[in-house]
């Protein structure tokens, strides 16, 4: 009894383990489930355009590294005339083009694609910010920013109500004196955001500015969003200056964050950055695999997708016999289809895969067929074994090339996929029937011949099942569960379904 | 319904393939056990020396340089089987019931030259007959006068009783008879009639027939119904014997009723089939597990069939 509980404690982790890890591989990297899925793949191209003084040109441009939420796929540099590299420095990449001497407008452009992973915000990991020296402003701005302060601190519990009350009173229509006081200085969006920085830095709130692209696809020629992140003791928290949500949004792609330019220019004037979002749909699988990879996910990199493409498809097959093993095993134990030779259904099926079923078919019966009349020849002539089955794979091979050949001739291109049959397997089954056919009668040779047709049908039309296909590619971890359901069903005491046909007179009275 | 409902059969105690397999042709039969079925010479070698009664084995051919020899060694012989001692489903068993002018007559009046005889002990030892192409043996042995009390209800070939042996009790059995679809036969699969036996009363029961019941032999039309074994109680005792020769806890045992000699082993099978059950219209798993709470006693060969005969009785949970 004890080692009963050990066998399906066994079988319990065998398939808690393969199920666990699918559903790992699925949730947090997005494996598809089904195939053919597809997700969004944005592409932001920004544009960034100056007039050159004529003499040497540095441009330097901040490129996104880690977005929250992000994966980038991969980035474009195109420009000519100039040389390019890329740096990084503590906040960040940059993009940098020189050229010795240029004259006149000079577009450069970067274009970076990437695509929707688990949002992992690593600034809830940052340490905690040094804060800027107090800005001063002068009178009578300074006391206008004291009262301000003093009255959102009135109005506010913490760090967080501060923050959306102080917005509040920057973004209401109906402003009170002090506000429009400073506002007079800062009517545009940017500088607006400008001073609720530098008030936020007064209260002694560190604070930083946060800039990016809400993604949406066709917008053209637009500069980069504006959101502020507060400290507020324990972690950075976003807000939208303009109406004071906190939080990150759901389509908001960070570029820059903290306050290094976004672009630094050397030998030019009049520079412009702008951004245009195009999105694209990928398949599901493309991408999932380029997450994991750039998670340097360790057990990713010792699967089947580390392998070049060739051996991947050689894999493909491979993987697909446990299921073939798994048919055989059902319709063996639990239907009770006779098949001569066990695994002989998988083998042929696998053909199948490769000729396609109704050529398959007819080609495989044709083969048995002639096979087994020169067989019936070899018997009347008294072999010994060995040379019998030997003389049968030669007939076999001369079989196969001459259906080849023929077909060729007339035509048929199918006729080739012959060779794709395993001949010993099939000089085997020659052997194996034309046995049953002597010993045991040609209606049982035709009862096992036949079963072991149908079971190779339908393990070819279960393997060839593109959803079937796509799980045991994608998730060879799968081959657990199926081994688990395998050994299960070796302990099944139950009845087999051609049994309860078998032994149906024994109910009838 | 083509289907039988699973939980009546279950209720019935009807075993199926896969409980035979796992629950007691793994677990009561040694794998190491079983070539002392498979090979006949075997079966026979250790019948012998128990003092259980075989057709006796007169002579074995082993290598092919020993059929030259082969018309000295039958010179005695008038009447005599060849068969192959891993043959299975009855193939190359040649009868001979007599010689004329140097040849040799067939069950079925039929003359074999010397030539003959010779080529097809050649192919039994080069392994024509045995499942596998397995170099063989040709066993050439008695001639078994079967008993004429199934004249009537078989169709040529030799009937014989198969006795399911399970831990050395006599479990159920049955009485096989050759069709002529099964071309002289006795196995189910292959067109032969099987008819169930009381244990307790040593009388046969109703037939099976292509796993459907049967009243009547489908060639002699005559019933089956209630004909008595001779030498029944003997019989279950020849059977039980069995176990202890082989150690094999679950086994069919093929016995022959020989008109001068008795009950004789034909042979053992290790994986015995699952018809037996159609026959006796009596599922076979409730037999055994009640064999199963008897096997910790140990009992004698004779109190292990005394318990079967008081048991298993064709009422036996009907």
């Amino acid at each position: 009894m004890n080692s009963k509980i050990q066998f399906y404690i066994i079988i319990f982790f065998l398939a808690l383990i393969g199920l666990g890890l699918t559903f790992y591989k699925s949730i947090f990297f997005g494996f598809p489930l089904l195939p053919g899925q597809h997700e969004e793949v944005w592409i932001v191209e920004a544009k960034i355009t100056f007039t050159a003084k004529g003499g040497p040109v540095k441009a330097s441009f901040l490129i996104p590294s880690a977005a929250p939420g992000y994966a980038i796929q991969s980035e474009d540099f195109a420009s000519t005339n100039y040389g390019f590299n890329k740096t990084k420095d503590e906040y960040g990449y940059r993009a940098n083009w020189h050229a010795r001497d240029l004259q006149g407008i000079q577009t450069l452009y970067y274009r970076v694609q990437f695509f929707g992973s688990i949002r992992l915000d690593s600034t809830l990991l940052e340490e905690e910010p040094k804060l800027d020296p107090l800005p001063f402003f002068a009178e009578p701005y300074q006391i206008a920013v004291d009262t301000l302060i003093e009255q959102t601190r009135n109005n506010s519990a913490d760090t967080a109500t501060f923050t959306v009350e102080l917005l509040k009173s920057l973004n209401s229509p109906s402003r009170s004196q002090n506000v429009n006081l400073l506002l007079r200085e800062h009517n545009t969006i940017e500088s607006k955001t400008e001073l609720f920085l530098k008030l936020l830095t007064r209260a002694k709130i560190p604070a930083r500015i946060v800039r990016g692209l809400f993604l949406k696809d066709g917008i053209r020629n637009k500069p980069l969003s504006e959101l502020i992140q507060v400290y507020d003791g324990s972690q950075w928290v976003f807000f939208n200056p303009l109406t004071g949500n906190s939080g990150l949004p759901k389509d908001f792609f960070i570029w820059q964050k903290g306050g290094k330019s976004l672009f630094d220019l050397i030998g030019g004037e009049d520079s412009n950055v702008t951004f245009s979002i195009t999105r694209d749909l990928r398949t599901s699988q493309e991408l999932a695999t380029y997450r994991a990879n750039s998670r340097d996910a360790k057990f990713i990199d010792f699967s089947i997708y580390s392998l070049p493409i060739d051996k991947q498809n050689a894999l493909t097959l491979l993987l697909l016999v446990p299921i073939g093993a798994l048919v055989v095993v059902i319709m063996n134990n639990l239907v009770g289809i006779p098949t001569s030779g066990t695994f002989m259904p998988i083998l042929i099926a696998m053909s199948f895969k490769q000729t396609e079923l109704i050529p398959g078919l007819c080609m495989f019966c044709i083969i048995i067929g002639a096979g087994l009349q020169i067989r019936s020849y070899l018997s009347h002539l008294n072999l010994l074994f060995v040379p019998r089955i030997s003389a049968v794979v030669i007939v076999v091979i001369l079989l196969m090339s001459c259906m080849s050949v023929f077909s060729f001739k007339l035509g048929i291109q199918h006729g080739l996929g012959i060779t794709f049959f395993p001949m010993i397997i099939l000089a085997w089954t020659i052997e194996r029937l034309s046995i049953i056919w002597e010993e045991q009668g040609h209606k049982e040779a035709l009862t096992q011949g036949g079963g072991s047709l149908l079971v190779a049908c339908i393990a070819f039309l279960v393997m060839d099942n593109s959803i079937i296909e796509h799980l045991t590619f994608t998730f060879p971890e799968l081959i657990l569960v199926n081994l688990a359901t395998i050994l299960l069903i070796g302990n099944y005491t139950g009845y087999r379904l051609s049994e309860l046909r078998r032994f149906k007179a024994m109910i009838k009275d | 319904m083509i289907f039988a409902n699973p939980a009546k059969l279950s209720k019935r105690g009807v075993l199926g393939m896969n409980m035979r397999n796992l629950d007691f042709v793994l677990a009561y039969n040694p794998r190491h056990l079983f070539p002392q079925v498979d090979n006949k010479l075997i079966t026979k070698r250790l019948a012998e020396k128990a003092g259980i009664p075989v057709p006796k084995l007169y002579e074995t051919i082993q290598f092919q340089h020993q059929i030259q020899l082969l018309p000295k060694l039958l010179e005695n012989y008038e009447q005599f089987v060849v068969k192959p001692s891993k043959g299975s489903g009855g193939k190359g068993i040649l009868v001979v019931l007599g010689k004329q002018s140097g040849h040799f007559i067939k069950t079925n009046g039929s003359m074999v030259s010397q030539k003959d005889l010779n080529r097809h002990v050649s192919n039994i030892v080069s392994g024509l007959y045995s499942l596998g192409g397995h170099i063989d043996t040709a066993m050439i042995e008695y001639y078994v006068n079967f008993s004429p009390i199934f004249k009537d209800i078989s169709y040529q070939g030799v009937p014989d009783i198969r006795v399911l042996v399970f831990q050395g009790y006599p479990t159920m059995a049955m009485l096989r008879l050759p069709t002529r679809t099964s071309d002289g036969k006795a196995n189910l699969h292959q067109g032969a009639v099987g008819v169930g036996i009381d244990i307790q009363r040593g009388t046969t029961l109703r037939g099976v027939y292509r796993n459907n019941p049967i009243e009547n032999h489908p060639d002699t039309g005559k019933s089956f119904k209630d004909i008595p074994i001779p030498g029944w109680h003997d019989l279950l005792i020849l059977a039980s014997r069995c176990y202890e020769i082989t150690g094999l806890g679950y086994m069919g045992i093929d016995i022959v009723l020989d008109s001068n000699h008795g009950p004789m082993i034909l042979e053992m099978n290790a994986r015995p089939g699952l018809a037996i059950q159609v026959a006796n219209n009596s599922g076979l798993v409730p037999r055994l597990r009640k064999i199963e709470k008897m096997a910790s006693k140990k009992l004698t060969i004779e109190q292990r069939v005394s318990f079967a005969e008081k048991n298993f009785s064709a009422n036996f949970l009907k």
